[in-house]
């Protein structure tokens, strides 16, 4: 890791007098480069600003909010494409207050609400870090574009004033220093809760955090310590686990999850891993309301059933074990026992592949069944599993429909 | 005119088994290395799709992952009397195609060839005396098991081949094969679960004074984890192995156990639908500078590199050794040149079919190598009363059961109609067979050439095959094949049909992809086309894997041995020629 930091500072030294006029003569700290390196990672900032298969850094795919698509753009160190002529001051005001140079408003697809829990020095770190990485040419592929009203960017003022709450991180003295670093990187650099919790029309966060939210044809489970829907029932070595290699003994992340694990967690220390699961196990459980399952003789279960014996148990095992390390068990999986069942039926109808991180390279991949099988039947197998193996309630042909149309239109 | 790349560190040419182990070996030493594949990309839930992967009509019919005759046909004729035409469709042996090569499509089988093997002539010829083997051009490898046992453990922990061991540091082990070159360990996994014609065929050949013990399998008796972190997944006895990608990830192949490292590496790249046409030789001749290739545009391109890796099937790495100019092809009537000699096969003849009303069998349960076999027969046993030398492996198990081809019926039945679905109703799952898999000994006339006739699609001459089965290789089988039709006879089969083996080799009905010689390694660069490191003698940076490599063929399947060879080239390509390139052995 210092030598890779070390490789980007060297490349920062050599090519700043060259493309980014706004570096010339500054000298990055070595310290300063790598500390931010690492805030890069702790805020996955990969995970947006780069595109699958593109250069780091010089913008993403297009973001799928419910309000238009997003392009994350470029922040690569080139003057013109990029973010080489803001100082380091135009960078603070855009990564904590959502405000870029000239006032521009950001929408806050960027986290900037999280990130307002940063420090003043990690932003500043993560600053020096940005300008060290190779200047790309060249702005992201627009991704056309949020719908009115929502792309009127001065808006956003009104937004700030109604959600935006900037507030430094305080630590609670009564808890551990690692509850409290873990709560920093949940709700700051981490940005947790953009993805896993429920917000309001206006897309804002709602009071219930981390109790499991729908976006981009996903749903992001309750990660609260809830023992059944969230990670109560999970050590805290099993969740270290699962952010380090992408799965542990009960569940594999695939989707949004297997790009963050892969970006971000699987690259953090193992003491932050420790603080992230410490934290989250001390998260109020939600208060889900109790589901049932469907009954073993109803008959979509029962047709499920033969669903499941014919198209799952070759992978998944006739008792839903799944195999260690390559196919996700669904006994005691939380995914199967949230209260939508979007996620699963994405996966059954376009398959999806796990995180690929060091320690677990074997991306396993689930093949789609959308050729295969109807609404119904993959409705009757969720049935099935939910009902067998996590006493959830029954889905119904038409939440896989709408999953199936929501795909179609992401094509 | 080729568009001229900048240059790499290795060329890899074809991404099958020992492509994909030298590309990580090599990347792994800090190499920038491109594979250039001529097939397409292919990975198990896009390509091997548990929904549609079980179609026996499109993958063992049509054969949708194999080489087709469009793309490079072969020519081949039986003696050089004739004239060799080429096969319209392949059928005696079906070459893979796509990344991962024949390792998608194969049965499992994971053998180490026996330690006399590997100096088979000195040790016929110290037992017998050479004139048992007169006729039969039989040769040494130049590397000896002592020295390769520790890649064949490599390769068995990769694969995480599931086995028994039958002698590990000089002990024999109850329950493996006694007749085995001593292993350093265990297999990484216990044996598959064996079936009932199995377990039939252990207690008669036990009552015959045999050892039997379960085939080694590249089908996964457990969830795996590999050497390289990669997860395997525990084979499910679903009986569509050959012909097909694994859907379970429990079959070893590329896909399963190298390519999820090997394409996150950023020293790796690969091409795939990119045909190598030539390999380009510097003016001396004695060492390569590039390879020409062309996309399925039509565009070509020069990729200049340090080092050549021709890790195609067999058949076609000879073919690119003569269409290159790299080593001198052998001339039968004259005895002299190197690329094309020792051509060899796998031979099988032999054998009992058995059908019984009394015993059920659940063929349907069935994966590629389940089987339990004995090696008594095989090549290391005791030929002084024989006519012949070499021998067979022989065995019996569930491989598959399928609707298609795997419908038996009693001798005499209808091909076709009502009588026959009858028969293949009644028959089905009352049937087993000892059958073996038997050496292949090379002798003058068989050979490998370019035809002077046919070309492909770039013009470019048709590999030639010239090859019949040699007179010892008939008896050999013939004899094994009474030994087993007497084991069968001991389970009292309500019919028993015994197989013979035939002279005239024909390339219409399938009988294995199991082709070998033609670019052989060895210790003379007078009878050997690349040194006990599969360097080519002449062109010093171009080295050459697969089974093209064996100066004979063993009396077992070969891919564990193409493997460790693979690892045993990398190994020397890593430790001693990146230090001071150039010959690895004098010439």
């Amino acid at each position: 890791m210092k030598n890779f930091a070390r490789k980007f500072a060297c490349a920062a030294l050599l090519t700043g007098g060259l493309a980014a006029p706004a570096w010339a003569g500054a000298e990055p700290d070595y310290e300063q480069v790598h500390s931010g390196h690492y805030q890069a990672i702790l805020g996955d900032c990969m995970g947006c600003h780069t595109a699958p298969g593109g250069k780091a850094f010089a913008g993403g795919a297009p973001l799928q909010t419910p309000f238009g698509p997003l392009v994350a753009p470029n922040i690569t160190p080139d003057a013109d494409s990029g973010i080489g002529n803001w100082s380091q001051e135009d960078f603070r005001r855009a990564v904590k207050q959502g405000i870029a140079p000239g006032g521009r408003r950001l929408y806050p697809a960027m986290p900037y609400p999280s990130y307002a829990k940063m420090s003043d020095q990690d932003v500043a770190n993560l600053y020096a870090y940005m300008r060290s990485v190779e200047p790309v040419a060249g702005r992201a592929a627009r991704g056309y574009g949020l719908r009115f009203p929502y792309n009127i960017r001065t808006l956003m003022a009104v937004w700030n004033w109604l959600y935006f709450k900037p507030a430094p991180f305080t630590p609670d003295g009564a808890k551990s220093a690692a509850w409290n670093r873990g709560a920093e990187i949940v709700t700051g650099p981490g940005h947790c809760g953009d993805c896993h919790t429920p917000k309001t029309f206006l897309g804002a966060d709602t009071a219930a955090a981390l109790t499991g939210a729908s976006l981009q044809g996903w749903y992001a489970p309750d990660i609260t310590a809830n023992a059944t829907r969230g990670v109560g029932g999970w050590s805290v070595a099993e969740l270290v686990a699962y952010l380090k290699t992408g799965h542990n003994a009960h569940s594999m992340a695939s989707g949004p999850m297997a790009e963050a694990i892969e970006n971000s967690t699987a690259r953090m220390t193992d003491g932050d891993l420790k603080a992230i699961a410490v934290y989250l196990k001390d998260v109020p459980a939600s208060a889900a309301a109790a589901q049932s399952g469907a009954p073993a003789n109803d008959p979509h279960r029962v047709a499920g059933g033969e669903i499941y014996r014919d198209n799952c148990a070759a992978c998944h095992g006739a008792q839903g074990k799944g195999e260690n390390a390559i196919f996700p068990p669904l006994t005691g999986n939380p995914i199967l026992q949230q209260s939508s069942a979007e996620t699963l039926a994405r996966v059954v109808l376009a398959g999806t592949q796990a995180a690929q991180t060091d320690a677990a390279p074997t991306a396993a991949a689930m093949p789609s069944f959308a050729w295969r099988l109807s609404d119904e039947q993959i409705a009757d197998v969720l049935t099935y599993v939910r009902g067998s193996w996590g006493g959830a309630a029954p889905v119904s042909a038409a939440a896989v429909e709408q999953v199936r149309r929501g795909l179609r239109r992401r094509d | 005119m080729a568009k001229l790349l900048p240059r790499k560190d290795v060329v890899i040419v074809g991404l099958g088994w020992t492509g994909s182990i030298l590309a990580h070996e090599l990347t792994d030493a800090g190499l920038d290395v491109v594979a250039i594949e001529r097939g397409p990309w292919r990975d198990t839930a896009t390509d091997f799709n548990i929904g549609y992967m079980p179609d026996e009509l499109r993958y063992a019919i049509r054969r949708e992952l194999f080489l087709q005759p469009a793309q490079e046909a072969i020519t081949m004729r039986n003696d050089m009397t004739q004239t060799a035409l080429p096969m319209r469709d392949y059928g005696s042996f079906l070459p893979g195609a796509g990344v991962g090569g024949a390792g998608v499509h194969w049965n499992g089988f994971t053998w180490r060839y026996f330690a006399s093997d590997f100096v088979l002539k000195t040790h016929l010829t110290q037992r017998y005396g050479a004139k048992k083997f007169d006729g039969l051009t039989i040769q040494d490898w130049g590397v000896t098991w002592d020295e390769i046992e520790h890649c064949f453990d490599k390769f068995e922990y990769l694969a995480g081949t599931s086995g028994k061991a039958g002698v590990i540091k000089g002990v024999v082990q109850p329950g493996g094969n006694p007749f085995e070159g001593s292993r350093s360990r265990e297999y990484p996994n216990p044996p598959l679960k064996q079936p009932y014609s199995s377990s039939l065929f252990a207690k008669a050949a036990t009552e015959f004074g045999l050892h039997p013990f379960p085939s080694p399998a590249g089908n996964l008796s457990r969830p795996y984890v590999n050497t390289l972190g990669v997860a395997m997944g525990e084979c499910t006895y679903c009986g569509y192995c050959e012909r097909f990608g694994c859907a379970n990830y429990s079959k070893s192949a590329p896909q399963t156990t190298i390519l999820p490292v090997l394409i996150k590496k950023q020293n790796f790249s690969v091409r795939t639908e990119c045909e190598v046409l030539k390999v380009n030789l510097h003016p001396d001749g004695k060492s390569a500078k590039s390879v020409t290739y062309i996309d399925t545009s039509g565009n070509e391109y020069e990729q200049p590199a340090d080092l050549v890796i021709l890790a195609g099937y067999g058949l076609m790495n000879v073919r690119m050794m003569l269409l290159s100019a790299i080593g001198k092809p052998y001339d039968p009537s004259t005895n002299q040149g190197v690329v094309g000699r020792n051509y060899c096969y796998q031979t099988g003849g032999g054998g009992a079919s058995m059908i019984f009303d009394d015993k059920r069998f659940n063929s349907f349960m069935g994966a590629g190598a389940l089987s339990t076999a004995a090696h008594d027969f095989n090549s290391d046993m005791d030929h002084s009363k024989l006519d012949f030398v070499g021998g067979c492996s022989i065995g019996s198990g569930e491989s598959n059961g399928r609707p298609i081809q795997g419908r038996p019926t009693p001798p005499g039945t209808p091909r076709w109609g009502a009588q026959w679905k009858e028969a293949t109703a009644k028959t089905y799952g009352h049937v087993m067979s000892i059958g073996g898999s038997g050496s292949s000994y090379a002798q003058r006339g068989n050979y490998l050439d370019l035809d002077p006739t046919y070309t492909d699609n770039f013009g470019r001459p048709l590999l030639r095959i010239t090859f019949d089965f040699p007179d010892n290789d008939i008896r050999m089988q013939n004899w094994v094949g009474e030994q087993c039709v007497k084991i069968a006879k001991t389970l009292n089969p309500k019919i028993l049909t015994a197989g013979k083996a035939r002279k005239g080799w024909n390339s219409v009905t399938y009988q294995t992809t199991h082709n070998t010689g033609g670019a052989i390694m060895g210790a003379d660069p007078k009878t050997s086309a690349v040194n006990r490191y599969l360097q080519n003698w002449d062109v010093s940076n171009v080295f050459v894997m697969g089974a093209c490599a064996f100066p004979q063929n063993a009396a077992m399947n070969p891919t564990g041995t193409v493997a460790a060879l693979a690892y045993w080239a990398a190994d020397a390509i890593t430790t001693r020629y990146l230090k001071n390139p150039g010959p690895l052995v004098p010439a």
